[in-house]
């Protein structure tokens, strides 16, 4: 066709990348890669290699070695090694290396993108202006925090070998979120990347090298799922960092439950994305389009689930139609493409097969009238609307390039809506009346909230979810916390049978003749008789007859979880509130000193009796100062907009509270809890439970809301678990033993509810440094970012 | 003329005086733009996000691009919608002169050959002078096809009486000038009086009579999205041929961001009312790549029909010198220098 013709028809023809430098770099490999452990390539022990294709047109790039469990062993022991030689560098010289990566990347930024789209099937416009940028930015950012680590975070340490298993959508970017803040701590790390997409960490590994990067501080072990299992299960990894299905993050959680190995979980979502009627309706179907046609629709975060404000749903559907027929879908490594290749033929038959059980389910579909492709895996942009939220294609996460489209009538339907789900990773409002767009992100259960906008990340700002999305952040001084632990806690004993006051043995039935009170379980603001019918005994180190206890069991706990989850008006409190009510407590506790220090006194002696009691009122003190002033912050992202990093709470929190400090322990626990405005459902020492008598006179009186505070007494190891396995538990808190340690994350896998325990350790209640603070309330809260481009 | 006989300025001019279909939108046939009352609930409903229309406008230009042999063909493209403009206090008759001659002829006939497009008789859409210019570029232009149009109504800050404006109009439009270029009185908009600006431009549109009308906003004076969107909605409803962004004299001129926001406006209206609105982006746009990214965002936002003269124009002077060198390599393969094409 002449150009004459072409000044006609105004087509925009071919304009395709030259993948010359690539295809380059794969020959100078003879396709074909080993592992990266210590320093050099390795090749795998089975032997074994497997294919990865390029998804655009189904052929073979390379083929990639196969990572067995002697592979992953290698690859920990090489990361071992190097530990300690890297954590003692000093922060300047780690903040050197981190630096030299950045300008790495930097200098291939373009061998890396065009990689990335061969491998992954993304339009080179995506790995070329987003993921390579990313990363790049990611280590310049942490870089920094390595220069600045003693000084910010001086009481800490870094995890030791960090196991990393990233996923296939955005490969060398979760890379850098992974390695970065890792390499930054002190870590050093052993890097698995997805089957379908390993050559850009490969290509990394080469920077590493050029960098000069001390050998074993990166490792990278490449195999499907049975690596990563490997990984996971080594005992020599401290720490492992999911990014991918909650399906697999699952197992992860079960694997490492009876290990002391920390775990970061960033899972799926279904991501509503909220359209108000006085929105831009025009720049937010432009959202839309970096939502759910960003990257074929193979993001966690992807605004999948359009909600749209109902007088505004037609017309916004005909501007989403019109939009979506001048999306361009075709050749990724073609720079005016929007839409590229989905990634491996087994996903292209789930995106298939979820969205025929959408239309069964009733949805009504539309795809603009597209050729695809004749090789490799395309997938239409497709809307689906009509859909209820009973449908599958709303429940579920599809991974393509499928928006399923639903109406809502008013702001709170809107909030309904967008947290019926079992995800909370992300979400978007559109409103240009900030009232109501604030109002509504601060509803949200969501990691992140993009107000007007969709899809923007930054290294300084934290990316995670809430609920089944998984727990922990990336990015932010909120994600390098992930890879610090306090530097007392590692050599913190265990704690010994002996440190145990006697507990509870005999069971008795209620009525029986009580030696001075039979204490209740407190319920909803309430004293509420057991379910059991049961009571138990309380006896004194020496054995003597101190009182009874109710027996509280599985349906007290589902009392006590329905009591605190109705009490979450104790969230909306404002902290000034929650501080005056936690003040009162201490006011009204100090009043029966002689009587609690007395009664106590049985259980525990006299000494401690006493100084249990003055420091929890000197903790009670602590936390209704804190309540008020454990900010968030507002970061910094390249752009212009505010993200305000908001400490929320976790929601409704299990607590097992220690059984050495019956008192002081419980309010080293409870407090830091309700001070952040969760709501608690607390099971006291088994040892000495009557202090739960002391506790509800204490709370009735000082005005904390009727079940924002619940106490359940009984044998730990029932409780806990009921509390572990109840799906509208948010989160759980184990300091009994070890075994309740384990037992809490590996019963906590329905929900996926945060678990955080003292591994069995002894914590210094008397001392605290290490008994309260910002450790606690880190845990008792988590961040949610939210963004908020301004300007007019 | 063109070989695009159904799009050429006659078949256009044809359609236009007898209201029939001038452009598409989507699978819709679009009107001339007669204007409408002024809806004011329409104008007050405007929402517009300026980061949010950032954005896109940054992500357009990464999103779309041409090479090779489409690339040459967008280029030339661009020439046929350019108005080729000269405002400046010093300008002459032999200055006007040149740059007719240039607009008649913007390409050297070497490349032409080059390229092969003898057929597309490639031109300029216009010559952009000052009224008192109008005479000489109509005798310069004659028998070109290329168009005059003149700046008026106290261009460029459009601040003389009412009167006067009108009446400099009617002088440009008796001289023969086929296209006028009016200013609106900013100050309406900052006063949100525009019912006032509402009569001012139909006011404009009278005294233009068949002559076609493009009502510049001065977006770089507005400086907000919304003030961009709202007046260029009250311009179309007072019966703008085209809107237009800048007189050039701005501090600010043609962006991508306005461009957007203007260009949804258009298919706002064009959506509402079954009428067809031009777009001019004018100063500030002088490499051919900026051309091309003007162009897709045109192809992207409103559709084909706006990479035509009749419904798109680069209001510029520099553009096309170095559109010339582009096209040039192309031909060529080697980059050439600015004193090797003739001046305008």
């Amino acid at each position: 066709m002449s150009i004459a013709e072409k000044f006609v028809t105004m087509e925009y023809g071919p304009a395709p990348e030259d993948p010359k430098e690539a295809q380059a770099w794969l020959n100078r490999h003879h396709h074909r890669f080993q592992h990266f452990i210590n320093g050099a390539w390795q090749a795998p022990t089975s032997g074994e290699y497997f294919d990865t294709l390029d998804p655009s047109n189904g052929e073979k790039l390379a083929v990639v070695a196969q990572g067995s469990s002697q592979d992953v062993d290698a690859a920990v022991q090489a990361a071992r090694t190097a530990f300690p030689k890297w954590r003692a560098l000093t922060p300047h010289i780690r903040a050197r290396y981190l630096y030299s990566l950045a300008r790495l990347v930097q200098k291939h930024s373009r061998l890396l993108a065009v990689l990335e789209t061969m491998d992954n099937g993304k339009p080179i416009r995506e790995s070329r202006d987003i993921d390579i940028p990313l990363v790049a930015r990611h280590f310049y950012y942490h870089a920094g925090w390595a220069q600045l680590l003693d000084q910010e975070f001086p009481e800490y340490e870094p995890c030791g070998v960090i196991g990393q298993i990233i996923p296939w959508n955005f490969p060398l970017l979760m890379a850098a979120w992974k390695i970065a803040p890792a390499l930054a701590t002190g870590n050093t790390v052993v890097l698995k990347p997805a089957e379908f997409t390993p050559l850009t960490a490969l290509a990394f590994a080469e920077l590493c090298q050029e960098a000069g990067l001390p050998a074993g501080v990166v490792n990278i072990v490449t195999g499907d799922g049975s690596t990563g299992e490997a990984l996971v299960k080594h005992s020599g990894v401290d720490k492992i960092a999911f990014t991918g299905s909650t399906e697999v993050g699952r197992a992860i959680r079960s694997a490492t439950a009876a290990t002391p190995k920390r775990l970061s979980l960033e899972l799926g979502g279904k991501s509503p994305f909220i359209i108000f009627d006085d929105a831009d309706l025009d720049s937010a179907v432009e959202g839309l389009v970096d939502g759910i046609w960003f990257n074929q629709g193979q993001v966690c975060c992807a605004g999948s689930r359009l909600l749209m404000q109902e007088s505004i749903a037609e017309v916004l559907i005909a501007k989403i139609r019109e939009r979506m027929s001048t999306l361009r879908i075709g050749a990724p490594l073609d720079k005016a493409i929007d839409i590229g290749a989905i990634v491996a033929r087994v996903q292209l038959d789930r995106i298939h097969r979820l969205v025929s059980q959408g239309i069964a389910d009733g949805a009504t579909c539309w795809q603009p009238q597209v050729v695809l492709p004749s090789r490799g895996f395309y997938y239409p942009p497709t809307l689906l609307s009509n859909v209820h939220p009973t449908s599958i294609v709303a429940q579920q996460e599809i991974f393509g390039p499928v928006l399923a489209a639903m109406t809502f009538r008013t702001p709170q339907e809107a909030v309904e809506l967008a947290n019926n789900t079992v995800y909370g990773l992300a979400a978007c409002v559109w409103s240009e009346n900030v009232n109501v767009a604030l109002h509504v992100a601060a509803q949200l259960k969501a990691g992140v909230v993009w107000v007007n906008c969709t899809n923007l990340f930054d290294a300084s700002c934290g990316f995670g979810g809430y609920r089944e999305s998984g727990f922990g952040r990336e990015g932010g001084k909120e994600g390098l916390l992930e890879y610090l632990q306090p530097t007392w806690f590692k050599n913190a004993p265990k704690l010994s049978p002996a440190q145990m006051p006697a507990r509870a043995t005999e069971e008795s039935e209620t009525g029986l003749p009580a030696i001075d009170r039979t204490v209740k379980l407190y319920i909803g603001g309430k004293q509420a008789r057991p379910d059991s019918g049961y009571s138990m005994e309380v006896r004194s180190p020496d054995g003597r007859l101190l009182g009874e206890a109710s027996l509280g069991n599985r349906k007290d706990i589902r009392n006590a979880v329905e009591a605190a989850r109705k009490a979450e008006s104790w969230a909306k409190a404002t902290a000034h509130n929650r501080a005056q009510v936690l003040y009162y407590c201490a006011e009204n506790l100090s009043q029966r000193r002689d009587e609690i220090v007395h009664q106590l006194s049985a259980a525990v002696g006299e000494k401690q009796a006493a100084a249990e009691f003055d420091l929890g009122v000197e903790r009670i003190f602590s936390y209704a100062a804190w309540a008020d002033k454990f900010d968030g912050a507002v970061h910094n992202p390249p752009f212009r907009n505010i993200a305000i990093a908001m400490n929320e709470p976790l929601g409704t929190m299990g607590i097992i509270c220690p059984n050495e400090a019956p008192l002081l322990g419980f309010l080293s626990l409870v407090l830091p809890a309700l001070a952040m405005g969760n709501t608690v459902i607390a099971v006291p020492s088994e040892a000495y439970p009557l202090i739960t008598a002391d506790l509800y006179q204490l709370f009735d009186a000082s005005d904390v809301p009727a079940g924002s505070v619940n106490i359940v007494t009984g044998y730990v190891s029932q409780l806990l678990k009921v509390l572990a396995e109840h799906d509208d538990v948010d989160a759980v808190w184990s300091f009994g033993d070890e075994a309740n340690a384990s037992a809490a994350k590996a019963m906590s896998i329905g929900n996926l509810k945060q678990v955080w325990t003292n591994e069995g350790r002894a914590i210094d209640w008397f001392n605290p440094k290490f008994s309260e603070g910002r450790w606690f309330l880190e845990h008792a809260t988590q961040v949610k970012n939210i963004w908020v481009p301004y300007g007019e | 003329m063109s070989v695009e006989p159904k799009h050429s300025e006659a078949a256009y001019e044809l359609a236009h005086n007898a209201g029939s279909s001038i452009a598409t939108l989507g699978d819709r046939s679009l009107l001339p733009n007669t204007g409408i009352p002024l809806d004011l609930n329409w104008v007050q409903e405007v929402r517009v996000n300026t980061s949010a229309v950032e954005r896109r406008a940054q992500s357009q230009v990464g999103r779309r691009t041409v090479k090779k042999e489409w690339q040459a063909a967008w280029l030339l493209r661009a020439i046929s919608c350019m108005d080729l403009t000269t405002l400046s206090g010093d300008d002459t008759d032999e200055r006007v002169r040149r740059l007719c001659a240039k607009g008649r002829q913007p390409l050297q006939h070497d490349l032409i050959q080059k390229l092969g497009i003898e057929a597309l008789q490639i031109k300029v859409a216009a010559i952009c002078v000052y009224h008192v210019f109008v005479e000489t570029a109509l005798h310069a232009l004659e028998g070109s096809g290329v168009r005059v149009a003149a700046v008026s109504t106290g261009f460029p800050a459009g601040l003389s009486p009412l009167a006067e404006r009108v009446a400099e109009i009617s002088r440009s439009v008796e001289a023969g000038a086929h296209e006028i270029d009016v200013v609106i009185t900013r100050a309406h908009v900052f006063g949100g009086r525009w019912q006032a600006l509402y009569d001012e431009v139909a006011a404009f549109k009278q005294a233009c009579g068949s002559a076609h009308m493009k009502v510049i906003l001065a977006t770089g004076d507005l400086l907000t999205q919304r003030n961009v969107a709202r007046a260029s909605l009250v311009a179309m409803m007072a019966g703008a041929d085209f809107i237009k962004t800048s007189t050039g004299k701005e501090a600010v001129n043609a962006t991508l961001p306005v461009g957007l926001v203007m260009a949804r406006s258009i298919r706002e209206y064009a959506q509402q009312t079954g009428m067809a609105v031009g777009f001019k982006a004018a100063g500030g746009i002088r490499t051919a790549k900026q051309s091309t990214d003007w162009l897709a965002m045109m192809k992207e936002e409103l559709g084909d029909s706006w990479l035509r003269a009749q419904l798109f124009r680069f209001g510029a002077s520099g553009l096309l010198g170095d559109i010339e060198r582009q096209l040039d390599h192309y031909a060529t393969g080697r980059y050439s220098a600015e004193y090797r094409h003739p001046i305008a």
